[in-house]
Formats: structure tokens, C-alpha cells, sequence
């Protein structure tokens, strides 16, 4: 579904005039494309604490413009503000202040991206207070931006550095148009030994294998082509009835088509078997498919009720039950569940979806708690209003409404799911667990 | 005339052929999902389907063969277009094979004897069929005005090209299932050699019924979630009536044989429709198979191919899988009982009843056949029994196709034993082959 008013807004004279009257200027988001720059200008790197002169350092590797203070006159790619060493509410002022100005220099598409502990495990209460204020602070600051620039924060669990491969991976990603409608977000890492890195840098997921379920068309179809992107093959899933654009979307991206209905008994034996015959090992499984049978609930039928609970959440935990168990999920391996911000908000006439989406986020804590110790991980994504083909049915002006109820002031595009999605599947992802990362541009909806 | 020289194909292979798969799209009746699909578009798609199943986007297949019985003038090269219209490599060679109904089957016969040969690694076999699509052939007059006129170079030759057509060369030639030289069409041929054998219309509808009910049933256990892909909207073959009965079949107005003295028994419902549809068939050497992580559903073992004199009156035009079947089973040293699943392609419920009583009658066995006795019995609850062509359809070229990849996987379902097709063929012929399990 196009949104004409984005691509008007982005023309000259109907730009000009949205801004003398003070309308919604939505930007076109900064978006990955391969070998193309991690940035669009300089990094300039705030904050005193250890963290800042490590994340230059690593910034430095990968070839970047740091700057370590504002220059006049100068734009800015990105801002990296290290709060990791705050033990104060007063600590946060300077850095903060400095990024106020900082942010006028930010160029379209541009990115701050704040480093923290976590609260929970601050060892006293001013310190917690201080790690608490980062999340306040970024989320503001992130509402404040404009032109398409986004504002996220990496929070350090269990003492991880500032430069383990975990913090790196999630700074690279959220540096990067890959996270071009991840906003107001907080990605929570721990430290975990480094993976392999990849042969080609353009192909980080190459030798693993991924199942995609309901990937026939919409989110789950791009998710398997961003994969393809980053080198996984693709064994792409969908019932039997969507089989036609299935094998279309199984041709586009060199994978193979596999008919089956999720919610049937022998759902994952079939997906596993075909797995271990065709390439030997699952790497990646993302739980996309889901259905929505919309009614108030006074208004709800059980087989309305049942249908969604049966595919959106029953199926992944019997699928889960049996990958787990299955000598071919790899003990690296990823789970990426589907979850939706009417899970963490609630939204009117969808209570069976919204208990189906919650539930997932639930299975996804618990089911991460149990890997501890290992290096399986599951997370789950949670994608706002993004512009699909069930979008596109819904009333315009609840429709044009819930575009421009995010601090990005547009919906997200299927790319802006999936490429959450290849990071989380990703070997720098991996100090990435039980996460509900949202790809939502800021939504006020869940907020 | 059962007696064949030389030692039997089993034993002077070079190497197996497998089935590793196939992809049909549902079966349409004619005017109806596909009513403006052609036969290049459903091959494509049923070709894409088995790209997309088998992960095959790109590769170079050994040979693709494949046809279409009723086809166009255009697509004398159908299936090499269909190929460079598909996800398959544009490296990919192509060549087209009619035999009438019987093409589907014989593809499959020609690319696996090529595998076994190791002329070629692996091949996709199949056919399609468009009764909705079908070429419209114009008048000979107005084909010979049409072809003078684009000779003639003067204003005054083509004027009297023009001036040689009448009213009734405009009337184009429609497509018929007519025998060329009997005129009949296949159904009233069929009526000839239902009343000769004494088929009832009961046994007829009995068979009718369990085509309906073993596909209904096939499709109910998910039987085709890996053989088939939906197409323009069809999820499911078109003319199967799941909720068919003996005694709807029974309410049937006859539509064959009523010029005959004996009562017509060949109705709608015991005669397969004209319908729409493609299938496709992967196969390959156990080496392909491996290299590539693929299955080997069965074994393609042999086949042999037969044909009578119909014209003569002689023989029934559909009868030529009978006099096929003693030639093949006798080089393969085997006998009805040693199959597990019977394959007879239901061209008319009678055809098949017509087959089995020929086989098991002594004096027909002894005298044509040239056996000592009966050729034996057919236990009939291994019969078509995940359907054919009286419930799923019966896209002439597309038919093949179909029965090899169903009884591929249910072998390899079952794990073990063999089985048996035979396909009629318009023109006297038809082509009787064996699979076997791994």
C-alpha cells in the first residue's frame, strides 16, 4: 500500500507548504541497501565513561569518521552517547546537554544511539536512577528527532564491555538502515563469545539454513527474501491453498516450498524432516504466520477466538517443543516469534489477537530463561503499523491516522521487520535473548 | 507375438532412474479456472512448482520432456518455451513428445531410459492439456484462399484468391475427440467395447464412486500437499465430487453407446470430463539424487508400449494396454500378484473394467494374447487407490504425470513392493510401465 502523502510531503512545493502549516512531515527512512555506507556522516562519540573510548575505538575499525567533539558547521551521521558509567541522576546533564546541540547537526536518516547498564542490577539506588533516567531521556529524544533520524539505546547486561561482540553487533545494527523504523528501542545484551565472522560481510547468515512460516506473502515473503540477501537458504513454509505464491517467493529467493499447515500434528516433523534432507541442520526458525479474526469481544465467536489462538501461538509452541528436542536444530540456533504492539498495548476489537500476541512474548521470556547457558537464543519482534496488504484494508482514515501516530510519522515497510529479524538471526546477535525488540517507528500506541 | 527377444531391461541397466518427485496443478474442467490459461502458462506453473519444491531455481536439468495433445500451431516448441518461461536454467534443453494420452507416460519412459543410460543426470517429465484453450482449426477452403493470397503479387491475383471463398469456409472446424479415420469419437468407441465385454452401468458407477471416494480421501490425509500446486485460484481438482454416491451416479442420463443394441451404460459420471491441467514429474540417477539431498521415492523399472487395429473393428480402440501388459511382465519375469498398487488411468470407468475382464479371461488370454491362460486377477482394493482420472480429471498429455508421482510416494509410503500403470491412448495405442520401491 503506497503512502501518497509521504511521497508528496517529499516533494518540493507541497513540502513547503505541509511545513508553513505545520503538518506531519514524514521523511523516506534511511534504508539498508548492501555495500552501501554504515552511515551518512562523521560518528561523534559523547560521554566519559570507559564505554565512549571503546566504541571509538571499535568505530575507528570499521573505518568511520569519529569525532570526539562538535565541530561548528559540521553534519553528523551519528551520535553515540556512552552513559554506561553514570551513578548519578546529575552525571546524565552534561552528556545530555551536549547532545542536544549534537542532534541539530544530524544529517536526514541520522542516529543516536545511547550506551547504559541496566537498572536492575545497579548495586544502589542513585546509581539505578541514573541507568533509569538513559530510558527517558532516549525515548524523548527520540521523539524529538526528525528527518527520518532515530534515537535507540544498548543496555549491558551482566557486566558485559563496551566492545563485546554482542554490543558491537547491536551498535553496527542499530548505526546502520537496517533499523530504519527501530525507534525509542533499547536492545539488552550480555556478553557471549565472539562468533565466527563471516567470510563475506555481505552475507552474515551464509552456510545457515532458515525456515520462514507464512511466508507466501507480506512480512513473512520479505523476511525470506532478506535472508536470501544475507546468504541463509530459505525453506520457505505456507499452507497448502497459498502454495502458487509460495513456490513464486520460493523462486525468488532459491529456497525451497514447503506446503504445510502449522496447526496440523505433524507440522514440525515434516518441516524438520525436509530440513535434515535437504540441507542437514536448522539454524534460524521465524514463527511469522498469523491470522486475525477482528471482533469486539462481545461480539466474538469461539471459532474466531480458537483460530487464532490455534495458529498464532499454539502452533509455535508444539513447533518449539519439537525443534528443541530435535538433534536438527542446531545448538547455535535462533527462534524469532512474530509478536505485534497490540500484544504489549491491547488494541480495541482485537482481544484474541492481542492474547495470542502477548502470549507469544510470554513463551518467548520463558523459553529464553530455559537457553540460559547455552547458545540457542529466542527473541521476539513486534512490528507496529506496517504497510501490508492487511493494512491496506482498513479504513483511510484510521489507516492515515495510524501512520502518522509514530515519531517517524509513517508506517514501516515488511524490510524494516525483516531485517530485525536477519539481525536477531545473526552470530553478533547472539547476546540478544527473551527480547521483545519493537519495529514500530515509536508507535504512541504501546508506548 | 508375447515372445520378445533379448534379455529384459531389469537386468541390462547401466544404472536406476528414480522418481525423486513431481508438481501438478489441480485439474480444472474445461471453460473453467483456466479457461484462459494456455498450455504454456500451466506448464510454466507446474514446472515453477516443482523449481520451487525441489530448490531446483537456476539448475541446468538434464532434458526436459514433455507435450500437449491438443496444441496450438505456435507452440511447436511448448516445451522448450515453457522452460525458458520457468525458474529453471535458460541452459536447460527441451524437447516435446505426443503420443496422445499416453505422452505424460511415455516422457517419463524416454527421460528415465536416458538417466539409465547416463546420457543424462536428471530430467523433468510431463505434459499439460487445454480442452478450454483448444486450437480452432479454420476451413481447408479459407486455409487455401488465405495461403494464395499471401503468394499472390498483384492486386488482380489476390482478387481472385478473395473471390474463391464462400460463406461456408468461414465456419471454422471444431475440436473433437474424433478418430481420424473412424470418425467415432473416443466414447462411442468406448460404448463398442463396454457391450462386447457386457460392462454393467452398476460396475461402471461402483468404479466411478471409489474414484471419488479414494481421492476425496487422499486429498483428506494432505496426500497432495507435495505433489501439487494451486494455480489461479484452485486449491483442489475441480471435478472431484466428494459427496458423490451410487445413487447420484445411478440418476445419470447415458451419453455413449444409445445408437447401440445394447442398453447405454456410459454416462457423465463413469467418463472422465474434458478438463485443464499440468503435471510434471522430477527424475534422476540415485548419484543426482544424493549429490543433491533429494528423495528417491521409486525405481523407474520398464515399460513397454502397444497398439491395435481398431479401424478393422478388430479391437477396441483403448485396448492396447492389454496386449502391453503380458509383453512387459513377462521380460520383468512378474505377475499380477506381485504388485501392491494398480495404476489404470480411468479414461471411462469401462475402459478399466474392460482391461481386468480381458486379463481374466482364459479363451480372450489365449487367443489374442497368445498366453496358455488367463493373464490373471486384479485385487481391486489396490486399485487407483488415491484416486484417478474420473475424479481428479483427466488433462489428456497431463495424465502421466500425475499417476507416476502418486504411485512414486505411495511406495515410498509404503517402503516396499511395486507398481503398475497403464495408460490408453487415442489411435489404438497405449503404454503399460513398472515402478518399483526402494
Amino acid at each position: 500500500m503506497a503512502d501518497t502523502y509521504l511521497g508528496l510531503v517529499n516533494t518540493p512545493l507541497p513540502g513547503k507548504l505541509a511545513k508553513t502549516l505545520g503538518l506531519p512531515r514524514p521523511a523516506v527512512l534511511r534504508r539498508y541497501t548492501p555495500g552501501g555506507p554504515l552511515v551518512p556522516g562523521p560518528v561523534l562519540i559523547l560521554g566519559s565513561g570507559p564505554g565512549a573510548d571503546t566504541l571509538a575505538e571499535a568505530l575507528l575499525g570499521w573505518d568511520q569518521d569519529v569525532r570526539r567533539h562538535l565541530r561548528p558547521g559540521e553534519k553528523l551521521g551519528a551520535v553515540v552517547v556512552a552513559l554506561d558509567a553514570v551513578s548519578r541522576p546529575e552525571d546524565l546533564g552534561a552528556p545530555l546537554l551536549e547532545l542536544g546541540q549534537a542532534v541539530r547537526a544530524l544529517l536526514p536518516g541520522g542516529r543516536v544511539v545511547s550506551l547504559a547498564r541496566p537498572a536492575e542490577e545497579a548495586g544502589d539506588p542513585a546509581t539505578a536512577a541514573a541507568r533509569q533516567g538513559v530510558d527517558g531521556a532516549v525515548r524523548s529524544v527520540a521523539k524529538e528527532l526528525r528527518a527520518g533520524a532515530t534515537a535507540n539505546g544498548i543496555v549491558l547486561r551482566d557486566g558485559a564491555a563496551a566492545d563485546s561482540p554482542g554490543a558491537l553487533g547491536a551498535l553496527r545494527f542499530l548505526l546502520s538502515g537496517r533499523s530504519a523504523y527501530v525507534d525509542g528501542q533499547f536492545l539488552r545484551v550480555s556478553a557471549v563469545p565472539a562468533p565466527e565472522e563471516p567470510a563475506d560481510a555481505g552475507a552474515p547468515l551464509a552456510g545457515r539454513t532458515a525456515v520462514v512460516t507464512g511466508a507466501a506473502r507480506g512480512i513473512g515473503a520479505k523476511i525470506a527474501e532478506v535472508l536470501h540477501r544475507d546468504g541463509a537458504k530459505v525453506v520457505v513454509v505456507d499452507v497448502p491453498a497459498a502454495g502458487e505464491q509460495l513456490a513464486a517467493v520460493a523462486n525468488r529467493v532459491g529456497g525451497t516450498a514447503l506446503q504445510a499447515d502449522i496447526t496440523a500434528a505433524d507440522a514440525a516433523a515434516r518441516i524438520l524432516a525436509h530440513v535434515k534432507e535437504r540441507h542437514g541442520t536448522l539454524d534460524i526458525f521465524v514463527h511469522n504466520a498469523g491470522i486475525t479474526r477482528d471482533k469486539l469481544l462481545a461480539n466474538m465467536d469461539p471459532a474466531r477466538w480458537n483460530a487464532v489462538i490455534a495458529v498464532n501461538i499454539s502452533s509455535q509452541l508444539r513447533i518449539n517443543d519439537e525443534l528443541l528436542a530435535s538433534p536438527v536444530f542446531s545448538p547455535e540456533g535462533r527462534i524469532i516469534s512474530l509478536a505485534s504492539t497490540s500484544g504489549i498495548a491491547g488494541n480495541r476489537g482485537q482481544s484474541n489477537y492481542a492474547a495470542s500476541k502477548a502470549a507469544v512474548i510470554g513463551m518467548v521470556r520463558a523459553t529464553a530463561a530455559s537457553f540460559d547457558g547455552s547458545s540457542r537464543t529466542i527473541n521476539a519482534v513486534a512490528p507496529g503499523f506496517i504497510e501490508t496488504d492487511m493494512t491496506a484494508k482498513m479504513p483511510v482514515l484510521t489507516r492515515e491516522a495510524a501512520r502518522r501516530l509514530s515519531s517517524l510519522q509513517q508506517g514501516g515497510q515488511p524490510v524494516d521487520v525483516a531485517e530485525t529479524i536477519a539481525f536477531l538471526a545473526s552470530g553478533p546477535a547472539g547476546g540478544i535473548n527473551g527480547q521483545v525488540i519493537r519495529v514500530c517507528g515509536q508507535n504512541l500506541v504501546g508506548a | 507375438m508375447s515372445n520378445q527377444p533379448g534379455a529384459g531391461a531389469g537386468t541390462t541397466t547401466v544404472r536406476n532412474a528414480v522418481v525423486i518427485g513431481g508438481n501438478r496443478i489441480p485439474f480444472a474442467r474445461s471453460g473453467g479456472a483456466y479457461a484462459h490459461s494456455s498450455n504454456k502458462d500451466m506448464l510454466i506453473a507446474a514446472l515453477d512448482g516443482l523449481v520451487a519444491r525441489f530448490g531446483l531455481q537456476g539448475e541446468r536439468v538434464g532434458e526436459v520432456a514433455a507435450g500437449a495433445v491438443l496444441k496450438h500451431s505456435r507452440d511447436f516448441n511448448l516445451t522448450r518455451e515453457a522452460v525458458l518461461g520457468s525458474a529453471l536454467s535458460a541452459h536447460t534443453p527441451a524437447y516435446d513428445l505426443q503420443q496422445a494420452c499416453a505422452t505424460g507416460l511415455e516422457t517419463v519412459v524416454g527421460l528415465a531410459n536416458k538417466i539409465k543410460l547416463g546420457q543424462i543426470d536428471s530430467g523433468i517429465a510431463g505434459g499439460v492439456d487445454s480442452a478450454s484453450d483448444a486450437p480452432i482449426v479454420v476451413s481447408e477452403g479459407l486455409r487455401r484462399v488465405l495461403l494464395d493470397l499471401s503468394r499472390a503479387r498483384t492486386p488482380k491475383q489476390k482478387l481472385a484468391a478473395v473471390s474463391r471463398l464462400r460463406p461456408r469456409d468461414l465456419a471454422p472446424n471444431a475440436p473433437t475427440t474424433g478418430e481420424p479415420r473412424t470418425g467415432l469419437s473416443m466414447g462411442e468407441h468406448q460404448a463398442l467395447t463396454t457391450a462386447a465385454w457386457g460392462i454393467t452401468r452398476e460396475a461402471q458407477d461402483e468404479l466411478a464412486f471409489a474414484s471419488h471416494a479414494n481421492l476425496a480421501a487422499a486429498y483428506e490425509r494432505g496426500f497432495f500437499e507435495d505433489l501439487m500446486t494451486p494455480y489461479r485460484g484452485l486449491t483442489r481438482d475441480a471435478n472431484l465430487r466428494a459427496d458423490t454416491s451410487l445413487e447420484k451416479l445411478a440418476k445419470l442420463k447415458p451419453v455413449f453407446g444409445a445408437g447401440l443394441d445394447t442398453p447405454a451404460t456410459m454416462t457423465a459420471g463413469n467418463s472422465t470430463p474434458l478438463t485443464d491441467g499440468a503435471a510434471v514429474v522430477l527424475l534422476g540417477s540415485e548419484d543426482y539424487a544424493r549429490a543433491n539431498n533429494l528423495p528417491m521415492l521409486a525405481n523407474v523399472v520398464d515399460a513397454e508400449a502397444a497398439a491395435v487395429d481398431f479401424v478393422s473393428g478388430q479391437e477396441g480402440l483403448l485396448m492396447a494396454p492389454v496386449y502391453a501388459m503380458p509383453r512387459l511382465l513377462q521380460r520383468n519375469g512378474l505377475h499380477f500378484d506381485d504388485f501392491d498398487f494398480f495404476e489404470i488411468h480411468e479414461a471411462f470407468a469401462s475402459t478399466v473394467l474392460s482391461s481386468i475382464a480381458a486379463w481374466e479371461s482364459e479363451e480372450f488370454c489365449r487367443t489374442r494374447l497368445g498366453l496358455d491362460g488367463a493373464l490373471g486377477k486384479i485385487d481391486r482394493s489396490k486399485l487407483n487407490v488415491n484416486g484417478s482420472s474420473l475424479a481428479a480429471g483427466h488433462p489428456f498429455a497431463a495424465t502421466g504425470g500425475r499417476i507416476v508421482a502418486s504411485l512414486a510416494k505411495a511406495l515410498a509410503e509404503k517402503g516396499s513392493g511395486r507398481g503398475l500403470i497403464s495408460v490408453c491412448a487415442a489411435g489404438g495405442q497405449g503404454v503399460v510401465a513398472i515402478l518399483e520401491a526402494r
